[in-house]
């Protein structure tokens, strides 16, 4: 327990200037590092003759998808003929086509969902060219599409996919994984070219320890809130997370990202707010000069946000560390004694408290990397991971987490609005039926596809073929499998012998949904609002900033999403605890 | 349409009218117009078909048709208390409706042909632009604007008003409503509207509902319904291949009725009823409503542009102090102003005696029956009386009256001018008294805010509503005024141009302005404005342009149809939280129900103790629909609201609608539970 809080305590800290960096990259604005960076962005954009004038919100999000549809074919590409000599001193052959189309879909959209195991089934070339170049770019995506959605819902120019692009990598991602790459390399992570050791072990058996860029892959999979891992036991293994401070600094990066969003939101939100206040002051005529000089860190938007998310995740990590810490009671009748609670499938070095707060972590913001198996949790435990990912707005994936998080925010205001006797504003903007509309199509998609899935999934042979635990535990499997892949989370429930072509298939077809249908959806909505008046606001008008919003937040969460996977989840983990 | 009508809730007409409503709204071409109902209707129709072919799904169990049939009868009366719900909202308008409708009957008019004879035609033939003649006594055959002639015309009809209005040609009360009729003399009318389009037509679609569209808002609200029908109809199709992998058999009926307890079947069936009565209590409040957006747009109004003169002020000039000169006593002062308005009956005289009264002077009126009252003439600029011992009193505006006194070789005390001064500084009318040939000293004559404004606009500020006063008038009175109002600013000197120019400025800064108006040359003011209201008795222009009409012609009114469009918007946001809170209450009762029986641990659920899976299933199915009823007076008469900020006010009903809504069927279920267990236990269920 104090580990836990001790943990976040130290997150709070370093989130506050790192969020403040990523504000400045996000709009624009001077940073310490510009003379250098001014200098990488100038030359890439000249390179690529990039045009960055600011682009309509259609124009924004089809230069989004084409970015992405192009680095599909080239990862694709690069998998199937991974076999050839270069770079791949283990010999791996060629990855099969279902399996080649669920990889490249689930890397590009930051899924990282993996039906292969890295040690086997990639060379160093793809995991290189393919994977570390595909986190790097689907963490800028998200990112990019969220700045854009904020922009717009702020009445903002909708800004230049490429620039968004280009800057989020330079300045932010690419030398941060540096620098946590080599963090990890002191810590013991390899990162070399060669090929896999071959030894004998006391025990006179013959084994292989893998080896390769593995340093390099675990920063920005992190960072990136990608999650896939160098390894098939992710980062579970001693390879990629051998020790507690590797265990923190890789749970510390994966949450970087999703609350840095949030701190551009909440500050850009402020400055709006002080822009709007400037120019009713030039209306009054009144000469006053107000020159502030507190500092604002969040700004009040941001916090609201970061509240409703904190309490989400607050109470998944209670109820997951709860029920790990009880253990499991089938376990204690047979006579085992639990005194560091539920163990099975948890890497000692983490016991349960670190195994906690990383499950719900990796869940809640959407990375999907595993340091203990989420097949063994307690049925309850095992819960959390995947009813956040059914919420998929508990902080989220790099981005997109957020803006899913505003999407449920424009229901809350307008219910809300109506509360008070006024049509429905969020920051200033009308929200009206076209924007309902749009919000509505976008709360419906995710269930569908986890629900529709799992239900085809346990009603058709090629589905069923793959539950390995039948009965409730082997719902959990399937639903967890398709939550994981719709909520671009990619962690695996494991235990479910996915790699086969209707696996393959399916959770490809649901990862590539869930990714972009969406993103068009938000980057929609914030267009339309974006070219509206702003609504006056006076002591009438709903305040979005306060406490109260944001519990309203959380409950219309709990509601609308928790609500609709309710049937679903009885039959799953709560069959399972009840039955056990 | 009387304000002394009573106002009751729901009459033996209405509630039979609305019966028969209830079953001809049946009909799915009707029915889909409320998507949320109509998943009601096909799982009713589906539950019908079941009864007779039970197995049809492969459904399992004992008296299966006997549960069925139940379901399909809940799922039957849900549907009729939903239409019974509209159907009251809309005869509590048509009972409105019928009322104008007894004025609108096909009356003779004499059309003047273009040769100047007459010809007696059908009021429904009359066009735009025919010229009618009317006289004492007849009914005016359709709106128009009087060319010729001047006639008091009694207007009860529409405004419930008795004592008739002086119309003439020309300025603000030349144009007349069909249905009205002259008491007195007569008037030429050139009708201004084609059959079928009138005023009276207008009014009486809009309150009937006939024309009634979605309001913006409504649309928006019922996409938020429809998606989470969606998402519930997702849940539930997806169950049931989920619970057949586990080997978990629900019938389909219990499907039916799991779906139709999650959708939002309150609000969706109180949706179309809280619109309708939310235009039916603008009605009632005397204002008709040309468009339901514009009573959703009262709520969001944050600024009111205000007349001074008739809205915020009485408009008359009262009196309100005496000033007397130097070397004249007071009481003097107010002894010969009081006698030279004692014959005075225009509201300065009558306030001039009012004042002194109060100041402790009272004259006997009988002691100057002999004397001669003069009268205000234009060119005379003074009034006054001649008693009887010869004293000439006169008052009237300083100059006048000093020309008089100087005439008469009088002296001009030297105080006067910077008193008479003063005065005018403040925004007040002087008004000199001279007895003879001596200046006794000012009256104070002051334009008087009305009682109880200033509480008001305090109210309004409380909702964030800025009030903005126009005058006419110069800018030292219009701040003297705007002080006294408590108003937050104010336009001197201002030209309708400067109206429109104002609302503009507003509009700009993302406001929602209202105002009210009633002459011509405020219609494009009340068009651009997003909530115009105009006055009855105003120019048919400023009623065209407004999205409303106040039949009462009072001003302040814009006060309450603002409450009432923040009203309609709360009562809609109250029950759509109390709608989706009830779901948690009913998911614990039929989740456990469904699952039980090939699951027995999964009782531990059953929080409420509900007897049995069937009694939880139709307990839930039965709060859901008696629900409905329960909240038709809500409904109707909408959330109490008091002003106050949002974040209190969103506390509160969060409180209640959200919080109530998640306790309120706990204990309603359990009820139910308790009442029906042992009937069901009886038939075998």
């Amino acid at each position: 327990m104090v580990q836990i809080v001790c943990t976040l305590l130290l997150f709070m800290v370093i989130i506050f200037p790192i969020g403040n960096y990523v504000y400045h990259v996000s709009v624009g604005k001077r940073t310490f590092a510009d003379p250098v960076f001014d200098k990488m962005d100038n030359f890439v954009f000249r390179i690529l003759k990039i045009d960055t004038s600011t682009m309509t919100w259609k124009k924004y999000a089809m230069s989004l998808l084409m970015v992405n549809l192009c680095l599909v074919f080239i990862g694709y590409l690069i998998l199937r003929i991974q076999s050839i000599g270069f770079l791949n001193p283990n010999g791996i052959s060629g990855m099969e086509e279902s399996l080649s189309f669920n990889t490249i879909i689930s890397f590009m959209t930051n899924t990282n969902l993996q039906h292969y195991a890295g040690e086997s089934g990639l060379s160093y070339l793809s995991q290189m060219l393919v994977i570390i170049m595909m986190m790097f770019t689907s963490a800028a995506t998200g990112f990019s599409a969220c700045i854009a959605m904020i922009r717009g819902l702020l009445g903002k120019k909708m800004g230049n996919f490429y620039v968004d692009f280009i800057r989020i990598i330079n300045r932010f991602l690419l030398p941060l994984s540096m620098i946590i790459g080599l963090f990890l390399v002191w810590q013991g992570v390899p990162q070399n070219l060669n090929s896999n050791i071959e030894l004998t072990t006391i025990e006179g058996k013959i084994q292989e320890i893998a080896s390769g860029p593995i340093a390099a892959l675990e920063s920005i999979k992190h960072l990136g809130t990608n999650g896939g891992g160098f390894l098939g036991a992710n980062s579970a293994t001693p390879l990629e997370n051998p020790t507690i401070i590797t265990n923190i600094i890789e749970l510390f990066s994966m949450m970087i990202l999703p609350v840095s969003c949030i701190f551009v939101f909440g500050r850009m939100a402020y400055d709006k707010h002080e822009e709007s206040k400037a120019n009713n002051r030039v209306y009054t005529l009144s000469t006053k000069n107000c020159n502030r000089a507190n500092k604002v860190w969040i700004g009040k938007e941001g916090r609201t946000i970061f509240v409703a998310m904190s309490i989400l995740f607050v109470i998944g990590l209670g109820v997951c560390f709860w029920s790990e810490s009880l253990g499991n009671h089938a376990v204690a009748q047979a006579g085992i004694t639990e005194t560091f609670g539920n163990m099975e499938g948890k890497e000692v070095r983490f016991g349960v408290a670190q195994s906690a707060l990383f499950t719900t972590a990796t869940t809640s913001f959407t990375t999907g990397s595993v340091n203990n198996m989420h097949d063994t949790l307690t049925p309850l435990g095992g819960l959390v991971p995947l009813m956040h990912m059914m919420l998929n707005v508990v902080f989220g994936g790099a981005g997109v987490g957020l803006m899913n998080m505003l999407i449920y925010a424009i229901i809350a205001v307008f219910i809300c609005g109506l509360m008070i006797g006024r049509t429905p504003e969020y920051l200033g903007k009308k929200i009206e039926g076209k924007e309902m509309k749009l919000a509505a199509l976008c709360i419906i998609i995710h269930p569908l596809l986890i629900l529709g899935f799992s239900a085809l999934a346990v009603s058709i042979p090629e589905g069923v073929n793959g539950i390995t635990n039948p009965s409730f535990h082997g719902l959990s499997q399937v639903l967890y499998e398709f939550a994981s892949s719709a909520a671009n989370n990619g962690s695996g429930f494991e235990g479910l012998l996915d790699n086969s072509l209707f696996w393959n298939m399916s959770c490809g077809i649901v990862m590539f949904l869930a990714r972009y249908l969406p993103i068009i959806i938000q980057l929609g909505i914030a267009g339309s609002l974006m070219n509206k008046i702003d609504i006056n606001e006076s002591t009438g008008t709903l305040k979005t900033n306060t406490l109260t919003f944001a519990i309203i937040l959380v409950i219309v969460v709990y509601i609308f999403a928790a609500l609709t996977f309710l049937p679903a989840i009885a039959l799953g983990p709560v069959a399972e605890m009840l039955t056990l | 349409m009387s304000k002394k009508e009573k106002k009751q809730f729901i009459t033996k007409d209405i509630f039979y009218s609305s019966i028969k409503g209830a079953f001809t709204k049946l009909s799915p071409k009707y029915m889909i117009k409320n998507p949320v109902m109509f998943v009601v209707e096909v799982g009713f129709i589906l539950c019908t078909i079941l009864v007779f072919f039970p197995h049809l799904f492969h459904d399992e169990g004992s008296n299966l048709s006997l549960y069925n049939a139940i379901v399909a009868i809940i799922l039957f009366v849900t549907l009729l208390f939903a239409n019974f719900a509209e159907s009251v909202a809309e005869g509590r308008g048509k009972a409105q409706a019928d009322t104008l409708k007894k004025t609108k009957k096909d009356t003779k008019a004499r059309l003047i042909l273009d040769d100047g004879s007459e010809k007696e035609v059908s009021s429904s033939e009359l066009k735009k632009g025919d010229i009618v003649l009317v006289k004492t006594g007849e009914l005016i055959p359709s709106d128009g604007e009087i060319i010729d002639g001047i006639a008091s015309v009694d207007e009860s009809a529409i405004t419930g008003e008795s004592a008739p209005v002086t119309k003439e040609a020309g300025g603000d009360f030349a144009s007349v409503t069909g249905g009205t009729t002259v008491v007195s003399d007569w008037i030429k009318i050139e009708i201004s509207t084609d059959p079928g389009h009138s005023f009276l037509d207008k009014m009486i679609s809009m309150v009937e509902g006939a024309s009634r569209k979605k309001t913006p808002n409504e649309i928006a609200l019922n996409t938020l319904l429809v998606s989470l029908t969606i998402i519930f109809l997702i849940v539930i199709v997806t169950l049931y291949p989920l619970a057949t992998y586990l080997n978990v058999k629900i019938p389909i009926s219990t499907l039916v009725a799991l779906t139709v307890c999650l959708i939002p079947t309150t609000i969706g069936a109180l949706l179309s009823a809280i619109g309708i009565a939310g235009m039916d209590r603008v009605t009632r409040f005397n204002v008709i409503a040309l468009s339901g957006k514009a009573v959703e747009a009262c709520g969001d109004v944050d600024t009111m542009i205000l007349d001074k003169t008739g809205t915020i002020t009485f408009g008359n000039r009262l009196a309100s102090d005496f000033i007397n000169v130097d070397g004249v006593d007071e009481t003097d002062l107010v002894k010969y102003a009081c006698i030279a308005s004692l014959k005075d009956t225009t509201p300065e005289g009558k306030s001039t005696v009012e004042l002194a009264k109060k100041m402790g002077v009272t004259l006997n009126i009988d002691d100057y029956k002999n004397a001669t009252f003069i009268e205000f003439t234009a060119s005379s600029k003074m009034s006054g009386i001649d008693l009887e011992d010869g004293t000439k009193i006169r008052k009237g505006s300083g100059e006048a009256i000093i020309n008089y006194v100087k005439n008469l070789n009088g002296l001009i005390p030297s105080d006067l001018n910077e008193k008479v001064e003063n005065i005018s500084k403040l925004g007040g009318t002087p008004l000199v008294v001279c007895a003879n040939d001596k200046i006794l000293g000012v009256i104070y004559l002051k334009d008087t805010v009305k009682p109880g404004l200033t509480e008001r606009f305090d109210r309004l500020r409380k909702i964030g509503i800025k009030t903005i006063m126009c005058t006419g008038d110069n800018p030292l009175t219009a701040a003297t005024i705007a002080a006294e109002a408590g108003v937050d600013g104010y336009i001197a000197e201002c030209k309708p141009e400067d109206k429109i120019e104002a609302i503009k400025k507003e509009q700009s800064l993302g406001k929602i302005v209202a105002m009210t108006g009633d002459g011509t040359n405020d219609a494009p003011a009340l068009a651009q404005a997003n909530v115009g209201i105009a006055m009855n008795s105003g120019t048919t222009a400023a009623k065209e342009a407004a999205n409303m009409v106040d039949l009462d012609s009072d001003p302040t009114k814009i006060l309450e149809v603002v409450e009432i469009g923040k009203q309609l918007l709360i009562t809609r946001g109250s029950l759509t939280t109390f709608s989706i809170a009830n779901d948690i209450a009913k998911y614990f009762a039929i989740i456990p129900a469904i699952f039980t029986i090939a699951i027995p641990q999964m009782n531990v659920l059953n929080i409420m103790g509900l007897s049995s899976p069937s009694s939880a299933i139709l307990s839930a199915l039965i709060f859901n629909a008696i629900i409905i009823p329960f909240l038709i007076p809500l409904a109707m008469k909408g959330v109490k609201y008091k002003p106050m900020s949002a974040s209190k006010l969103l506390g509160r009903n969060m409180m209640i609608y959200g919080l109530g809504g998640v306790i309120c069927p706990f204990i309603g279920i359990k009820l139910i539970d308790i009442l029906i267990s042992p009937l069901l236990v009886f038939l075998g269920l």
